[in-house]
């Protein structure tokens, strides 16, 4: 991979730091009137997920990350992994329990989704914003009361369970925010 | 900011701004007297400051075999102009600076410089002050020594303590990987990422009297036996300013230094730099005891318009020329 000097450091330019492919976040030059000149760089460690501020002095390099974000399709989950294929070439593959984290809440057969490639191998998974999910168990709904009122637990068919309006009944299909984890609103049944 | 790659990255209540922040600052010098002067932008000569890079022109018939640089600030032409029996003057100059680029530089901006022949570090400070109010509105100041600003932000004597000392806790408090350095790189890390910040709530605040070896072209003195830089730095809000300093007038201590500063360049893997024999020149026949100092118009114009990014009130930053 090329190496990038701190001039080139942008937000989203991805590079390894400490044997970790890392996203920078922030690029801060700081020089004190004559002196020294220094890089101030937030960066989010894509394997761990934690966000770092690191000094630099400025002009020093660091090499890039082979990392890339590609849209797959979600095929399946043997249990153990979840295989995605990339629509173009049809080539599949696996993420483990680490990259999938919470993602596996919100995916089902053959959505799309962003995973984020690291020397190849899949070092996280991203839902869509929105998913439409089907309602496995809720307690029964209200009938009439379609506006107003509280809301209960419903599980979806993925195992994630939201809270949703009392009117809403088990077989229905909803629209969820998978950053929020939210009901949005009934969508038609599939 | 605007999108299309044609359009200033500024507005026209930001254009205003800026015509009116160069008419104040002309009515403030012209009403002391002081005489606004112009110098080349391209010079035979630059700096050796191992710190700052400039920009070199290269190419063209007027240039020769010989590059030209842009100047990084137009100090000694206008110490050559001083020496030369000018008076007190200023000028409002184009200045550039290579590889500096953020929310507050642009690797050209404009710089407010001038020269008070008379004045020391002390008193062009105050003129400093009465020119910023003069621009934002009056204020209050003060001035702390950096001992002073080390001491209570850091809990450190900048002076005395060991530089392992201060490498300590510049690596105790920031994440710095794995950066390396001389005593001056410890105290800047601190100065930048500890005093600054402690600096940014106290309103419009002067350092003075740096490390004698951060001298650049200050001459330097002796406080409590510690030698000190005259020199002063001007922060309101913890922005950096202004730098000033109470001149070197003598050539063989600022022939010494500029070969120092060669030195330090070779120790890092740079090129030195020719030294510019015309100034040394003009300080032989006598530069007039003086203070300068230069004052950053574009960071100016971000506090008197509230801007947090010098892209806001440039009307093309670098990325848009």
């Amino acid at each position: 991979m090329a190496n990038f000097s701190t001039n080139e450091f942008r937000s989203g330019l991805k590079v390894m730091l400490d044997g970790d492919p890392c996203s920078i976040l922030e690029n801060e030059f700081v020089k004190p009137g004559k002196g020294q000149a220094f890089n101030r760089v937030r960066l989010r460690n894509l394997k761990t997920g934690r966000v770092w501020e690191r000094t630099f002095k400025s002009g020093e390099t660091l090499e890039g990350a082979d990392v890339v974000d590609r849209s797959m399709e979600y095929l399946y989950s043997d249990g153990e992994f979840w295989y995605f294929m990339e629509p173009d070439t049809f080539e599949q593959h696996q993420a483990d329990a680490k990259a999938m984290g919470d993602s596996y809440l919100w995916v089902k057969e053959q959505d799309s989704c962003e995973v984020t490639l690291y020397n190849g191998t899949p070092l996280s998974v991203a839902p869509a914003n929105f998913v439409e999910l089907e309602i496995v168990e809720t307690d029964p709904g209200l009938k009439g009361d379609t506006a107003q009122g509280g809301s209960k637990p419903a599980r979806l068919s993925t195992g994630a369970v939201v809270k949703v309006p009392l009117f809403i009944t088990t077989g229905e299909v909803v629209r969820v925010d998978t950053r929020t984890g939210e009901y949005q609103n009934r969508a038609s049944k599939s | 900011m605007a999108d299309s790659p044609w359009e200033p990255g500024t507005s026209v209540r930001l254009l205003r701004a800026r015509a009116a922040l160069l008419a104040a600052i002309r009515r403030f010098f012209a009403s002391r007297g002081v005489l606004e002067v112009e110098t080349p932008l391209l010079c035979r000569r630059g700096i050796t400051d191992p710190a700052i890079e400039p920009l070199m022109v290269t190419g063209g018939a007027s240039i020769g075999a010989q590059p030209r640089y842009l100047q990084t600030s137009p100090e000694y032409a206008m110490k050559r102009l001083l020496a030369a029996g000018s008076g007190p003057i200023y000028q409002l100059a184009r200045a550039f600076r290579d590889g500096e680029a953020g929310r507050r530089h642009n690797p050209e901006f404009s710089l407010l410089e001038w020269y008070r022949p008379g004045m020391d570090h002390h008193q062009l400070m105050a003129e400093v002050a009465e020119l910023v109010c003069h621009c934002l509105g009056s204020r209050p100041w003060q001035a702390f020594s950096y001992r002073e600003v080390f001491l209570q932000s850091v809990a450190i004597d900048p002076f005395t303590a060991s530089t392992a000392a201060l490498r300590e806790i510049a690596r105790d408090r920031f994440d710095l990987g794995a950066l390396e350095g001389g005593r001056d790189l410890w105290l800047d890390v601190l100065l930048s990422h500890a005093v600054e910040p402690w600096l940014g709530s106290r309103g419009l605040c002067f350092v003075y009297d740096y490390p004698a070896s951060q001298a650049a072209l200050a001459r330097t003195a002796l406080r409590d036996g510690i030698e000190v830089a005259e020199r002063f730095e001007l922060y309101v809000d913890g922005v950096e300013l202004a730098n000033g300093y109470h001149e070197l007038t003598d050539p063989a201590e600022q022939r010494r230094r500029f070969e120092r500063d060669n030195q330090v360049r070779q120790r890092r893997g740079a090129a030195p730099r020719p030294i510019d024999e015309r100034l040394l020149a003009a300080l032989a026949v006598g530069l007039p005891d003086c203070a300068g100092v230069a004052l950053g118009v574009d960071r100016l114009l971000m506090l008197a318009s509230g801007e947090s990014d010098i892209r806001r009130v440039l009307g093309f930053a670098w990325d848009r020329c």
